[in-house]
């Protein structure tokens, strides 16, 4: 076959080939430069005590361990408001919904939550809640919330398409009402698009920097998690953006951009594994 | 029988204002930055806003002009689509369609991991090599440019498009490969004539998703980009975009200046909105 080829074809093909090879190996080796090059520059400055103390200016020393509550708090937080809100926008839109213009727009409405910048979130946040909050955890949870909602409602429909109609129409035979059904049928389906949702949303969370400068602070303060929601703190992405472009600490930097990089690996390999576990499921 | 009835009624009136709070949170967000953007625009004047030339809000006689930022933005997208979009495409078609299916696990979680990537860790990344780089390359004072920028967001945007691209490519129809190879055409003609014009709505929306985040990117420029508010007439300049002209000032400006930078976030914001209109139109295209 290839002898048949006109030499404008063929170079068309090699031409093709070679910069779809070039162009893949480009982006793999991007990924392992960036995963090495900030393993390597950040691990050797993680340590025990930078992991379990806060910064202290008596002894010069820098401790992560306020920006790795705060986090946790924010966390927590933020999904403890944002499953009910999006797992019940969900069930509305596939279970009760039956105006086709209503679930049009609140599809749209979910579309645009997604492309608005987290820049954009950060200033209404500011304008919204730390007016109402002052500059704290629990106005930077509040604005995440708005920014996690469609995601959690999105893989929560697409979990509860999957259960089969028949369920439904099986219960409501029995006679069991809209509600009973909801609560005994639907609901229990919609657990795999929970915990997918939850593990994006944590990896969003974790990533996010831009809602949560005028939202939530940059204060290194350790708390509990009721007095930390009420007062300002930093999480690690913050403060790593605080120690690199105000206070030019790039060892702590790299250490926590280390840390960060090691949770994403273990956030995606979760969520492959949990997607995985739930399609095998499915077929069964 | 009457009180069951009443509980299914609340039940559902709770569960539609529950699906009714992301339109509220739509409505709400447009709301607050049009009251208060709009008042800055009117006592600048929307011209002298929208074209004006130069940003110096604390000199004795004041500027208010946010082209460079404007400028600046469409320039370090454009630039970043160059450079992302043929690059995302051609890993795309060869992960889609001409990958093992080893390489494709590997490379599709490898790219799942560059999107999940916090993006300040791309600004330090970029503010210790890449900026020191440039400065070295191109011999100037200082490497944080807008081509350092426009670097960044490539490869910021890069997750995005593989990642759409390759759906779009994956949900082509066997048959129309198989009818192309029948006819003479080798796979690599079929993959580029055939599977790529057959999935062009769905390569048009990752480009447009592409061009979204690259413009609402705010922490990684605002490490890279040298944050100087100047018309972005070199690829060696130090430039502010739109988003970082919200973040920079934000903590410490009061009065006017802080009600102009509210403006510029509605600036940012009809951009955001006129891609997100683009995209649900290939969005849409795409699944008929």
């Amino acid at each position: 076959m290839g002898k048949s080829l006109t030499f404008k074809r063929k170079s068309f093909e090699l031409l093709m080939r070679a910069l779809m090879i070039i162009s893949t190996g480009l982006t793999g080796s991007l990924v392992l430069f960036f995963l090495i090059y900030v393993l390597v520059q950040g691990v050797p400055n993680i340590s025990w005590e930078f992991l379990t103390t806060k910064p202290s200016y008596l002894t010069e020393s820098i401790g992560i361990l306020p920006d790795i509550l705060n986090t946790i708090y924010i966390v927590i937080a933020t999904l403890a408001l944002v499953l009910p809100l999006g797992v019940g926008a969900a069930i509305y839109l596939t279970e009760y919904a039956s105006n086709k213009k209503v679930v049009e727009i609140i599809e749209f409405a979910a579309e645009t939550l997604s492309g608005i910048p987290s820049i954009i979130y950060g200033l209404v946040g500011m304008l919204l809640f730390s007016n109402t909050f002052g500059t704290s955890l629990i106005s930077g949870a509040l604005t995440l919330v708005i920014m996690n909602l469609p995601t959690i409602m999105r893989t929560t429909q697409e979990s509860l398409k999957t259960v089969p109609q028949s369920y439904r129409e099986g219960a409501f035979g029995l006679g069991a009402g809209k509600w009973r059904v909801v609560r005994t049928v639907v609901l229990p389906g919609c657990v795999d698009g929970v915990v997918t949702g939850c593990i994006l949303s944590v990896g969003r969370i974790l990533g996010e920097s831009a809602a949560l400068l005028f939202t939530a602070g940059f204060a290194h303060a350790l708390n509990g998690i009721i007095e930390g929601l009420a007062a300002p703190g930093a999480t690690l992405t913050v403060a790593l953006y605080v120690y690199a472009k105000e206070r030019g600490e790039f060892g702590v930097a790299f250490a926590i951009a280390a840390i960060l990089m090691i949770l994403t690996l273990v956030i995606n390999f979760e969520a492959t594994l949990v997607q995985k576990h739930f399609a095998k499921r499915r077929t069964q | 029988m009457y009180k069951n009835q009443m509980m299914e009624k609340f039940i559902h009136g709770l569960f539609l204002v529950l699906g009714l709070i992301a339109v509220g949170c739509v409505l709400l967000i447009t709301v607050y930055l049009v009251i208060s953007g709009i008042p800055a625009i009117k006592e600048i004047g929307l011209i002298d806003f929208l074209f004006g030339k130069e940003w110096a809000p604390t000199t004795s006689d004041p500027a208010y002009g946010i082209l460079p930022f404007i400028l600046t933005s469409i320039y370090g997208t454009a630039g970043a689509v160059v450079l992302g979009v043929p690059i995302g495409f051609m890993t795309a078609v060869f992960l889609s369609k001409l990958a093992p299916p080893k390489v494709k696990a590997v490379m599709e979680s490898a790219v799942s991991l560059l999107a999940g990537i916090p993006s300040v860790v791309y600004g330090l990344v970029g503010m210790l090599v890449l900026v020191p780089a440039i400065r070295q390359i191109f011999n100037v004072p200082d490497g944080a440019s807008l081509l350092a920028s426009i670097i960044v967001l490539a490869i910021m945007i890069l997750p995005s498009i593989i990642k759409m691209s390759i759906t779009a490519l994956d949900a082509v129809p066997k048959e129309y490969e198989d009818a192309s190879l029948a006819l003479g055409a080798t796979p690599i003609e079929t993959f580029f004539k055939v599977s790529v014009p057959a999935a062009k709505s769905g390569i048009a929306a990752a480009v447009v998703l592409g061009v979204g985040r690259a413009i609402g990117e705010a922490m990684a420029v605002m490490m890279v980009a040298g944050n100087v508010p100047n018309m972005p007439n070199s690829l060696f300049q130090s430039v502010r975009f739109l988003t970082t002209a919200v973040s920079t000032e934000m903590s410490y400006s009061s009065g006017l200046q802080r009600q102009a930078l509210f403006s510029i976030a509605l600036v940012l914001f009809l951009f955001i909105m006129m891609i997100n209109v683009t995209l649900n139109f290939f969005l849409k295209r795409e699944r008929t």
